[in-house]
């Protein structure tokens, strides 16, 4: 790392460092506030970190999630919590590599309709084993509080930057960008193209199953029908996008005013969230492509024209 | 004595009904510059393609230094040693220029990364023409500097045997010359290379040998001079309505 690697870093240390301050600092209402914003950082900056390179719209997210508050559904009485979402990442990561092999080699359309139907097939298929075993949902009741939570995204979320920041530096991270601008070409320069995706594709399915075991806690009753709610997914590609996925802080910038608009809408007209994800969807289509990430390179590069730089 | 590089041997290729490439066969040997001729739809590409890796043959062998290439998907044959650039010039828009021959530098057949990639990136840059134009985005090349881009990712590799699949076409006069003048610089520098070519001048000045392609099978083979003057090449070329 040079000196102005380290400037880079410098800010975002701080950053983290004064998010860490929030439940100290701020009510319990806007702890949870950050809690679900820190939930949707991860989720959605992991989902970039494949999606914006490939070109791959995921819909999985809710699958790796869902699997994620099962596993600390089943296992937090035996096993101390800590070790939960690292049992979880392993599995989302493995079930990622599963699906990755199966349908990275497909093109985009048919990876989107797989994603989707991931997260249904999962569901059925726990749902069908809970039938089995006459069980419904379950409860999670531990000791782990919203500030324990909240922390443990926070550092999860650490940990997605990091790594976002090391592969885009990596041999991987250029594969990727290669492999986004053409294929063909990928292939010809002798990348293996298919090797590349399902690594990358682990990712955001490791970090999903984490948030997943992390947060089942805060809903201390957990069924299939809302672990692995599809919407989870539809939002995740909605903030991702809104911010942009081309810089590592693009989502970022798409979750904070996503989520707060969320609440606002869900505490006014309960029944209109499904608008709003419709109106931001259009709104990133026709007005902002490339969300914020997107606007922000069109401002630079205007203020550089204007200066007469 | 020259060593044979890629030796092509009753290699067919069928889409669907399509007999597209018939029984191929031929040898390029080190430091040859060989040439593919033959009318449009003729095969030309769809040996390239094969030899690069971008589909397999339905039938028969390619060898590269004895190794098999045949049925190895593109990564693998890159690695091993196949460089090429496209008929339709491809290169990756959201990329520098430099990036993009740095592309062909890192995953191929000889590796550099970082600074040594990067460093190998310009020289080759400034070797097919293009320092000039370095600090300009994909999209706002001359028609001829995204060939010279293509080209030097191509070499970024230090490829064994380099395809180049009407590198030339669509240049004007100038620049064909300019072209011409550039690819016999590589032949100089003793690289080998396999050139599909519609324009009979780089044919005639650049290659040492020529196999003829006429709906898929080979027709011809042997020097410039000797497979034009060829009573069923000449048939071939004239049976159709040649562009120019
Ligand atoms: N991927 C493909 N699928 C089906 N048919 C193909 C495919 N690629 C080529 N062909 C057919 O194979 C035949 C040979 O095509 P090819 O592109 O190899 O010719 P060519 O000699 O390169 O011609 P040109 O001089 O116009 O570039 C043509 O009839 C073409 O339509
Ligand atoms: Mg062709």
């Amino acid at each position: 790392m040079n000196a102005q690697e380290i400037g880079k870093v410098i800010p975002w240390a701080l950053l983290l460092l004064a998010a860490a301050f929030v439940p100290v600092v701020f009510s319990p209402y806007w702890l949870s506030m950050a809690t679900t914003m820190a939930m949707f950082v991860v989720l959605a900056t992991s989902w970039a970190l494949f999606s914006g390179p490939t070109h791959y719209i995921s819909l999985a997210t809710a699958a790796f999630f869902g699997v994620g508050t099962f596993v600390t559904g089943l296992g937090f009485q035996t096993l101390p919590f800590w070790m939960l979402p690292l049992i979880a990442a392993a599995l989302g990561g493995i079930l990622a590599a599963l699906v990755g092999m199966v349908t990275l080699r497909l093109s985009g359309v048919y990876f989107v309709i797989f994603t989707l139907g991931l997260a249904e097939l999962v569901r059925q298929l726990v749902t069908w084993v809970q039938n089995q075993t006459g069980q419904r949902g379950m409860y999670v009741l531990t000791s782990i509080t919203e500030r324990d939570i909240y922390w443990m995204l926070l550092g999860l979320a650490a940990l997605v930057y990091l790594a976002g920041w090391l592969i885009g530096r990596s041999k991987l991270g250029f594969a990727l960008r290669i492999i986004g601008n053409d294929e063909t070409v990928a292939r010809h320069v002798g990348i293996d193209t298919a090797l590349a995706k399902v690594a990358l594709f682990t990712i955001p399915g490791m970090a999903a199953a984490a948030v997943g075991a992390i947060l089942a806690p805060r809903y201390i009753y957990i069924e299939p029908s809302t672990a692995f709610a599809p919407l989870l997914s539809f939002q995740v590609v909605i903030m991702a996008l809104l911010g942009g996925t081309g810089r590592l802080w693009g989502p970022l910038a798409g979750v904070i005013p996503f989520t707060l608009l969320w609440e606002f809408i869900t505490r006014q007209a309960p029944n209109q969230t499904l608008l709003l994800l419709g109106i931001v969807f259009l709104l990133i289509v026709y007005v902002l492509p490339g969300g914020f990430v997107g606007l922000w390179a069109r401002i630079r590069r205007r203020f550089h024209q204007g200066g007469g730089a | 004595m020259s060593r044979t590089v890629l030796e092509v041997q009753g290699v067919t290729k069928r889409f669907g009904g399509l007999v597209a490439v018939r029984d191929m066969r031929f040898d390029v040997t080190e430091h040859e510059v060989m040439g593919i001729i033959g009318p449009n739809g003729s095969g030309k590409s769809t040996m390239i393609n094969m030899i690069s890796g971008l589909f397999p043959p339905s039938e028969g062998s390619i060898r590269l230094k004895g190794a098999e290439l045949a049925g190895l998907p593109a990564h693998k044959t890159a690695r091993k040693g196949v460089g090429r650039t496209f008929q339709l010039v491809r290169l990756l828009p959201e990329l520098s220029v430099v990036e993009n021959v740095v592309a062909g530098a890192v995953f191929g057949h000889r590796r550099r990364w970082g600074k040594p990639a990067e460093a190998h990136a310009r020289q080759l840059l400034e070797r097919v023409g293009l320092g000039a134009s370095i600090g300009l985005p994909i999209s706002s090349l001359t028609y001829i500097d995204t060939k010279r881009v293509e080209l030097a990712r191509a070499l970024a590799g230090d490829p064994e045997v380099l395809l180049l699949d009407e590198w030339l076409a669509g240049l004007n006069p100038t620049e064909l010359a300019t072209g011409i003048d550039l690819v016999r610089s590589l032949r100089d520098e003793g690289r080998t290379i396999i050139l599909v070519e519609h324009v009979m001048d780089a044919i005639r000045s650049l290659c040492d040998r020529c196999v003829v392609m006429s709906s898929g099978a080979k027709i011809a083979e042997g020097t410039p001079a000797e497979v034009l003057s060829d009573a069923e090449v000449i048939r071939a070329y004239l049976g159709e309505d040649e562009d120019a």
